[in-house]
């Protein structure tokens, strides 16, 4: 349906961005059939989020009817007010911040360190050959390891929240090391140089001179370690032991058996648990889009 | 400068200046920085991974004592009817949602990139499902797959959607496959935008000059300098599909009967099934598949200069 439209007006972005050819008539005119196109293709988007919101607000008589389109008459929260008690909201909401925030303070600091004692080594073989070693968990695929890491984490007391964390920086190492490295060998060593003859330490040029020039991929990679970790079901569902440990995503899953029929309040529970992420999507959009062009072309 | 280029990481050893053999000795903090990661990269990662392939040559059952049985669980999982099936699955559904998550993408990202409105907030919409959990979205579409879709298929008499896509094992993927792409398109989407912003814009004033048209241009510019793009997205994508977990789990939790269990839900069922080994050995040659992926991707996507 969108095709036809879409490939009328492609090229037309050209000349704009170059600006160096005359401007000639049709295509220089913004495209008003591909902005609506695109529109009525945001629907997509919006047509599952807007049952779910619309969905929580309603009353379980109102919402057994399965008509997820019309509007809550009345609006009722008491679909959150029950979703908060069945899924002690507080306390998964709480496990899940612990776990993220752990994830990525750990992330953003064990990558960037290694990153930095790689980039500058590159000519040393160990040094070389650990990025080669941390890069190839790219590749492995996590059911491989799920069952013997599920005995071990049982076996050191790490089958909790904290275990879960633990893992999940680990699982970001791979892509994060390479993004802070890359990023690394783009800076230039000058002032690096000069802060050590004033005799500043390693660790000093790290702290002070480093750290502060990563800070927009730190924010990347900080912004991937908080959508890996807030949104993982699988890690936490096969690590933690105790399931009152366990975070919002897997608490979700009650509600597919126990209480099948309140659907308002499995809704509302929903919106509650993927809210965070798209306010936070909402205020970093633009580290999002800058992190998957830099973490995909690499 | 030419001390700082000559040290650059990623020089090759040519350029890496004059080499004596007794360089400075390297700080001892770089080694803080790094080893201890390592450390615990090794334990929870490397150490997992090898413990797994090792009991797959075994007859554990998850715990207690056991004995090294050669390759036994391979040959019977070669000759296992519930494996292939899953396999096929897996497979199948990887292959028919890379396809269509690129066309949706390239499609949408042409759309992107052209001269439109509102351009910065349509990109945001996008991306959007990126962020969102992948089992609580499953959740929410299961409810519109099982109850609201139905009664769409009644209310305006189209008897195909009358019936629940879950509850139907020949079609039951498809919900799958929607629920995923719904998921995946952003993250292509914004491969394919940087792809097609960095082709540069005199290509096109050429091709406008000489008169080509709209759709030639998309066809004979766009497509062939995106191709390595589009390369990356398929393997990426197929790569990420094939381990396909949260979304069946929230979706169909692998059924009707065991229809839609993708490999990964296999591989788990080891935890519980009594066949920890066997599912072991699954694991390994569903990790085997991976390194194959991973060879093919480094081979195709090295040399293309757009890319590096």
């Amino acid at each position: 349906m969108t095709a036809q439209t879409l490939t009328t007006t492609t090229p037309g972005q050209v000349p704009v961005r170059r600006g160096r050819l005359r401007r000639r008539g049709g295509e220089e005119r913004t495209s008003r059939g591909t902005t609506i196109a695109l529109v009525v293709c945001t629907l997509a988007v919006f047509a599952p989020l807007y049952a779910t919101l619309t969905m929580s607000f309603k009353t379980t008589a109102q919402s057994v009817d399965g008509q997820v389109f019309s509007l809550p008459s009345p609006i009722s929260i008491d679909g959150f007010v029950e979703a908060w008690r069945l899924t002690n909201f507080p306390r998964g909401f709480a496990i899940s911040v612990f776990v993220t925030v752990v994830t990525v303070v750990g992330t953003v600091v064990l990558a960037s360190l290694a990153a930095y004692a790689i980039a500058r080594n590159w000519d040393r073989g160990f040094f070389r050959w650990s990025f080669y070693y941390l890069l190839a968990a790219m590749f492995l695929p996590f059911p491989v390891l799920a069952l013997s890491q599920v005995k071990l984490t049982g076996m050191v007391g790490l089958a909790n929240p904290g275990g879960v964390a633990l893992l999940h920086v680990m699982f970001q190492l791979s892509f994060s090391v390479l993004l802070f490295t890359a990023f690394i060998r783009g800076l230039p060593e000058e002032l690096e140089e000069s802060a050590r003859l004033d005799g500043a330490t390693t660790w000093t040029v790290f702290r002070y001179v480093v750290f502060p020039m990563m800070a927009p991929m730190s924010a990347t990679v900080a912004i991937f370690a908080f959508l890996a970790s807030w949104n993982d079901f699988m890690m936490p569902s096969l690590i933690t032991a105790d399931s009152t440990l366990q975070t919002l995503p897997v608490l979700q899953s009650v509600f597919q058996s126990q209480f099948s029929s309140s659907y308002n309040v499995a809704f509302a529970s929903y919106l509650m648990a993927m809210a965070p992420a798209i306010i936070v999507y909402l205020f970093t959009q633009r580290w999002v889009m800058a992190g998957v062009t830099q973490g995909a072309i690499k | 400068m030419a001390s700082a280029t000559a040290t650059r990481p990623g020089s090759s050893d040519v350029t890496a200046g004059p080499r004596t053999d007794r360089r400075p000795p390297v700080p001892r903090t770089f080694y803080l920085f790094l080893v201890p990661t390592l450390v615990l990269f090794t334990l929870s990662i490397t150490l997992p991974a090898v413990m797994g392939i090792t009991l797959s040559f075994t007859d554990s059952v998850g715990f207690g004592e056991f004995q090294f049985t050669g390759l036994t669980n391979y040959v019977a999982l070669f000759q296992d009817p519930a494996i292939r099936s899953s396999y096929l699955f897996t497979i199948g559904f990887a292959l028919v949602t890379v396809l269509l998550v690129n066309v949706l993408a390239f499609l949408l990202a042409v759309g992107l990139t052209a001269r439109i409105r509102a351009k910065v907030a349509l990109r945001a919409v996008f991306v959007l499902p990126m962020v969102i959990s992948g089992i609580v979205i499953a959740y929410v579409f299961n409810f519109l797959f099982s109850n609201s879709i139905p009664q769409l298929g009644q209310a305006t008499g189209i008897t195909f959607l009358e019936q629940s896509l879950l509850a139907d094992p020949d079609l039951a993927w498809v919900t799958i496959v929607v629920v995923t792409a719904w998921q995946a398109v952003p993250s292509a989407l914004l491969i394919y935008i940087a792809g097609i912003l960095s082709i540069p814009g005199e290509v096109y004033e050429a091709a406008a000059m000489d008169g080509a048209s709209a759709r030639r241009r998309l066809v004979s510019i766009t497509l062939p300098l995106v191709a390595g793009y589009v390369v990356i997205n398929m393997v990426i994508g197929f790569k990420n599909f094939l381990n396909a977990y949260d979304i069946i789990v929230g979706l169909t939790n692998g059924g009707p009967g065991t229809a839609t269990r993708s490999v990964a839900m296999t591989i788990f069922t080891g935890f519980t099934g009594g066949d920890y080994a066997y599912q072991m050995a699954n694991a390994t040659i569903f990790f085997l598949i991976a390194v194959v992926l991973a060879v093919a991707q480094l081979r195709l996507t090295r040399g293309r200069s757009a890319l590096s």
